[in-house]
């Protein structure tokens, strides 16, 4: 890992589909050295994939996204990682995170409706062995993801010219 | 009525882009390079410092030279980038813009009569801030043989025992061109010889792609004959704080210093307020700004070389400055037709003197897609000529 990879990366998590030719321009090598840093590190994990951020809010209404907070009691020799593993399993949880403070476990998780996610916390979540408590924040707008901006505001323009 | 504009208004050009501005008005869909600005708002923790600032009702005056604790950060930035060494009580002011900083300079040195040796494609108002200060401006060519660099041979032919100051601008406000610290060196014997002060605009010292920036004053030998003039606008993208700086020897700032007492009183102060966040903790956030524009500049001068535009490397501020002289037209038609064929805006170079001529000047501070549409816009104007 040098200082052209984390430029690479960057680059990357910008735009995944900026053409191989222009990343060699731009960062001063050949094609074939892009392609080679871009294997090793997808291969060492460090890329995860490629894909969109996308507004899913601004596609369709009754996208629902909520935050769950969970209690979780450790186990012995595992800590939370087992718990954690099989939350990360269901394909509804889109991020999951341990972290400090009053909860332990914090997850991303969208639906079709309220009555979905309630579904999940109540009947899926709760009922585990470890969780001794849930709380659910319900998303109501997002402002920032992933970087990206997703309110409209009126930029400032430039002149033209100016020299 | 009698005519009532002064002989020294009239003696300076009007804006050369005039026209320009008027053809981009009429035009839809124009992809312009030829923004000599930022494309990045700025930084928001720097807006935040000023808007704070404004909430905290510091909206009154500051000194003079600009608030303390600026000139201490700002004499800390210069000491720990560039090397060079400023007193911030007693050599430094905070000026409105580089502009000004200019002006101030030029009038504090210049005698009637007395030349400025100006380099030549250059940043358009250093020639008028001499006029106007009654100075006559001797511009010296710097060719794209020499990578548009000021060299020994150029300046000691246009000397003669009228000189008295030399006006730089590198990184070079048309042409990107670099002075790198041989070539400054070059040039210093010939300053010593022949007794010049050295007025240089360093305002995209940041923006040096190929190694380190070399600030003419750490140089042996010119501190004490450098004012060093510097600001906010382009590296950390802050064009309409118009925040600046001179930086001098005590003698020549306290004489810069009665001008600006006089025309300017003091550099806005919110602007100041933000300036100080910017040099605290805005190092990080520029540093990432220039790294985009070295890609950007790598990405938009390959493509000029690959679509028949001739193009040196630019080392430094966000210029390209490619030859038109082999489409036949002048840079004038070419930069007409351009924006009316293909929609694509750049100025002129020759507007910014007659080493210019046969060159544009293309500005890369737009984004990667904007510019790789230029390219190919321009790739299709060409192949119709």
């Amino acid at each position: 890992m040098d200082d052209k990879d984390r430029t690479l990366l960057s680059l990357l998590e910008e735009d995944c589909t900026t053409p191989v030719h222009d990343l060699a321009i731009m960062l001063e090598c050949t094609d074939d050295e892009i392609l080679s840093r871009k294997k090793s590190l997808e291969d060492a994990g460090i890329i995860g994939r490629y894909s969109a951020v996308i507004n899913w809010e601004a596609f369709e209404s009754g996208v629902v996204f909520a935050i769950i907070e969970l209690k979780v009691a450790p186990e012995r020799e595992w800590g939370y990682d087992r718990i954690a593993e099989r939350i990360a399993r269901f394909s509804n949880v889109r991020s999951l995170r341990l972290k400090t403070g009053s909860h332990d476990l914090q997850l991303l998780v969208t639906g079709k409706s309220m009555q979905e996610i309630a579904r999940f916390v109540s009947e899926q979540i709760a009922p585990m062995d470890r969780i001794r408590e849930t709380a659910t924040h319900l998303i109501m707008k997002t402002y920032k993801e992933n970087g990206v901006l997703y309110v409209e505001r009126e930029e400032g323009k430039r002149l033209p010219f100016s020299f | 009525m009698r005519d009532f504009i002064s002989e020294r208004a009239k003696a300076i050009p009007p804006s050369g882009i005039r026209r320009f501005f008027d053809l981009a008005g009429q035009m839809e869909d124009v992809i312009s390079l030829g923004v000599g600005e930022p494309d990045y708002t700025t930084p928001w923790h720097i807006c935040e410092a000023a808007i704070t600032s404004i909430e905290q009702g510091h909206t009154s005056y500051t000194s003079n030279t600009g608030l303390v604790t600026l000139r201490k950060e700002l004499a800390a930035f210069l000491d720990r980038r560039y090397q060079i060494q400023y007193d911030p009580l007693s050599e430094m002011i905070v000026t409105t813009g580089v502009s000004e900083a200019l002006d101030i300079a030029i009038r504090a040195v210049i005698n009637p009569g007395d030349e400025a040796l100006v380099v030549d494609p250059i940043y358009v108002s250093y020639g008028p801030c001499v006029t106007l200060a009654g100075g006559k401006p001797v511009l010296m060519p710097c060719l794209e043989k020499d990578h548009f660099r000021l060299t020994p041979d150029v300046l000691m032919e246009h000397i003669t025992p009228k000189s008295k100051v030399l006006i730089l601008n590198f990184p070079n406000n048309p042409s990107g061109a670099v002075m790198r610290e041989e070539d400054i060196k070059g040039i210093a014997d010939v300053v010593i010889d022949h007794d010049l002060l050295i007025l240089s605009d360093e305002v995209y010292a940041e923006l040096t792609y190929e190694g380190k920036h070399c600030a003419v004053a750490s140089i042996d030998g010119l501190w004490d004959r450098t004012v060093t003039l510097s600001g906010f606008s382009k590296a950390f993208a802050m064009t309409g704080w118009r925040l600046g700086y001179f930086c001098a020897p005590k003698e020549i700032t306290a004489a810069a210093l009665k001008i600006h007492q006089y025309i300017m009183l003091s550099a806005p102060t919110m602007a100041q307020y933000g300036a100080i966040e910017a040099l605290r903790h805005g190092e990080e956030p520029m540093e990432h700004m220039v790294r985009e524009y070295h890609m950007r500049r790598n990405l938009f001068v390959d493509g000029l070389n690959r679509i028949g535009l001739p193009c040196h490397l630019p080392e430094g501020a966000f210029y390209a400055f490619p030859s038109v002289k082999q489409t036949g037209l002048t840079d004038q038609e070419f930069a007409e037709r351009l924006i009316t064929e293909a929609g694509v805006a750049v100025v002129p170079g020759s507007v910014f003197g007659t080493a210019g001529e046969g060159h544009v000047r293309c500005a890369y501070a737009v984004s990667r897609n904007d510019l790789s549409e230029a390219i190919t816009r321009m790739g299709e104007f060409l192949q119709n000529l």
